[in-house]
């Protein structure tokens, strides 16, 4: 009887799922799929655990980007002006380090206020004017990249790309943070190597852990996800909303400055065509995480899982002898529009469970 | 004078206008037009204000397509500049795999390129209509995807054709001074025109974009006109695909008809139509276009390079936007009327 209890209890926790809970929980699962997939058929590479760190300390400057975006997409908004910013901060940055003599200081300075001001303008725009963010992103991200390239072309004359080399900033930038023994491994020759992360894992790490916590137990981060819901509902609410909705690109902007700088950490140089599609990477990975477009629901662990199923799949792509550019944007895409559409069949059942009530 | 000021298509004429007025200020030799012979010994007109109406061609065809998809969906396709480098990619194939290059070829490898373009059409359509899926975020998996998918289709060659004969599409034909794309761009329109009067696909999508649950009450099926919105577009993109090619004489993947998404919707919303859905202007849509390239070449001819240009392109947007937007006119409105009040007021007194 007792165990009876205690099946009905766990069918009522399966479809008594909120959406949140629901679509993170097939975005988990998928990844641990997907990646024991790579263990059991690939195989070697994906045993190692520096595969997996790899992947992180590529991906940190997406990871933060995508926490921003996600933020912005549960109420109810996109930014896809992300990947400009980053390109503008990196730049920025690469040049006040490189021509002009600045310290780390400045240059993290610099990523934070642009990434402020691109989150302030557009977030007034859009949440104060009420126009469409994506027309106003839109036009953010090709003012960013327009910028980068004004800003290389006054400093060089031409567009080029160059590696940075203060002293002081390639000695951050190689900083590598081991990690525990029994991690590592064991070359052909016998030398050990440590596996490691760099410096920025552990900013968009803290950063994940951070917005998680907001989100969950704030009262400003559960009005994100009024907002998001039901525009009208959450301002009879008493919530307001346009204050609400600047906020979340704010953030955004600034989480995106803040990317800016671990991308450029990680890189170590400046380019107008840096961070190329960035934007549509971010938006996948918070769409593979389980956030819906249509605002209200997602969340910042599904947007960590986004990143990493997302950088999984390219690496199974690549292992498995496709290395052809192409395929990787072609499994990214086709990994988006399956999640899409699952998101959309989500929603029609529960527009559907919906009418039966009525 | 007011009823002007409100016709929707006053908004790109006066863009144009100023735009031309500020070109004449600063250098007249802008509308300098003559008629030269090309290498080929035949007789074309060339200058500013022929290379504006030849290189705008394809923004203008994209913007007929891309308003009616505007108006049924409330929302943009993202993924033209991708499903152009297919549409691109699919007529190279065909054209190279033949022998040699005849009127027949070219035909058939346009025909096979709008039948594949409308198949990628039918596709965003059917995200869009039967999965409820927004339009921006549907198309953004042809946008991610599209530009490998054309490098798939030719194995990543890197094709080049000096064929004079491909190139009078985009070029001139031999003994016509007109472009020829801009001849294309007539023939669409037209085209276009004719659909719209002898369909009712342009008022059932206007009823769509306007309210989608009360069209579907007055007998009209949603889905199948913003699916059917989605595959005009790809025909479109088709027309722009085969341009495309010609005029560069080759494809490269990932830089072909770049950005041109970003001008499509800019035309759209130059041309004063409502990026939300509901009623449209076909040929304001295309005045937009034609002022977006009018900038293009003006801002070309004080050596702005085409990166940059992005940063200029993105403030007239803002700058256009913030005006057009309902809360900001409303403000406006207050404004003008307090000031009219007051004007009342003193004349009484």
């Amino acid at each position: 009887m007792a165990s009876f209890k205690k099946l009905s209890g766990l069918k009522k926790k399966v479809t008594g799922m909120t959406d949140t809970s629901l679509l993170l929980t097939i975005t988990v699962l998928v990844f641990f799929a997907m990646y024991l997939g790579a263990v059991l058929f690939l195989g070697e590479g994906f045993l190692k655990p520096q595969t997996f760190f790899n992947m992180l300390n590529q991906n940190a400057a997406l990871l933060i980007v995508s926490c921003g975006m996600t933020l912005v997409m549960i109420t109810g908004g996109i930014d896809i002006s992300v990947g400009g910013v980053v390109a503008l901060v990196s730049m920025c940055c690469a040049i006040n380090l490189d021509c002009h003599g600045g310290n780390i200081f400045q240059a993290i300075l610099i990523s934070l206020v642009i990434g402020l001001l691109f989150g302030i303008v557009q977030g007034y725009l859009v949440a104060y004017l009420e126009i469409q963010p994506f027309i106003v992103t839109l036009a953010g991200m090709f003012f960013a990249r327009g910028m980068t390239t004004i800003v290389c072309e006054k400093e060089f004359g031409k567009v080029i790309q160059f590696n940075v080399e203060n002293e002081a900033f390639v000695k951050i930038k190689d900083t590598r943070i081991n990690m525990p023994e029994f991690l590592g491994t064991v070359s052909k020759r016998g030398v050990f190597i440590p596996a490691y992360i760099e410096l920025g894992v552990i900013v968009a790490i803290l950063i994940v852990l951070i917005l998680f916590c907001v989100l969950r137990w704030t009262k400003t981060g559960r009005k994100f996800y009024a907002v998001g819901g039901n525009n009208q509902s959450a301002l009879m609410l008493g919530v307001n909303v346009k204050r609400t909705k600047f906020t979340a690109h704010v953030i955004c902007g600034l989480l995106a400055g803040v990317g800016g700088f671990v991308y450029f950490l990680h890189i170590g140089s400046g380019s107008p065509t840096h961070a190329a599609g960035m934007e549509m990477n971010a938006i996948a990975s918070s769409i593979i995480g389980g956030t819906m477009l249509s605002g209200g629901i997602g969340s910042i662990i599904g947007a960590l899982f986004g990143v990493l199923s997302l950088s999984t799949i390219k690496d199974i792509v690549s292992s498995m002898g496709f290395d052809e550019n192409w395929w990787t944007g072609i499994t990214v895409a086709a990994m988006l529009c399956l999640f899409l559409i699952i998101q959309s069949i989500v929603m029609a059942r529960k527009s559907s469970a919906g009418s039966k009530i009525e | 004078m007011t009823k002007i000021f409100k016709r929707q298509i006053f908004i790109p004429i006066a863009a144009m206008l100023a735009l031309l007025l500020f070109n004449l200020i600063i250098d007249p030799s802008f509308f300098h037009i003559s008629l030269t012979t090309n290498n080929a010994g035949d007789p074309v007109l060339s200058g500013n204000l022929i290379s504006i109406l030849n290189n705008g061609s394809e923004l203008a065809i994209l913007a007929l397509g891309m308003t009616l998809v505007t108006a049924a969906s409330g929302g943009q396709d993202i993924s033209v500049g991708a499903t152009i480098a297919i549409a691109g990619s699919v007529v190279l194939k065909i054209v190279c795999g033949a022998n040699e290059v005849s009127v027949g070829i070219v035909l058939v490898a346009f025909l096979v390129a709008c039948l594949v373009s409308m198949a990628f059409g039918a596709f965003n359509g059917a995200l869009v209509s039967i999965f409820k899926i927004q339009p921006m975020v549907a198309t953004l998996i042809l946008f991610t995807a599209g530009r490998s998918i054309a490098a798939w289709i030719n194995n990543n060659a890197q094709i080049n054709i000096s064929d004079p004969k491909f190139t009078y599409i985009a070029e001139f034909f031999p003994g016509l001074p007109i472009p020829t794309p801009f001849l294309i761009t007539i023939l669409c329109f037209i085209i276009m025109a004719l659909f719209m009067k002898f369909t009712n696909i342009g008022l059932y999508s206007q009823a769509v974009g306007i309210n989608e649950n009360s069209s579907k009450l007055n007998g009209i099926n949603p889905v199948f006109i913003k699916f059917l919105t989605f595959v005009i577009l790809g025909l479109c993109v088709a027309v722009c695909g085969l341009i495309k090619v010609s005029r560069s004489r080759g494809i490269t993947y990932s830089s072909i008809a770049e950005n041109i998404e970003m001008d499509a919707i800019l035309a759209v919303a130059l041309g004063g139509n409502a990026l939300g859905g509901g009623k449209f202007n076909m040929t304001a849509s295309v005045i937009g276009a034609y002022v977006i390239q009018i900038l293009t070449t003006t801002l070309y001819k004080y050596n702005i390079s085409s990166a940059a240009l992005s940063a200029y392109k993105a403030i007239v947007v803002i700058v256009l936007v913030v005006i057009s937007a309902p809360t900001v006119r409303r403000k406006a409105k207050a404004v003008t009327d307090k000031i009219k009040a007051n004007f009342a007021r003193k004349e009484v007194a």
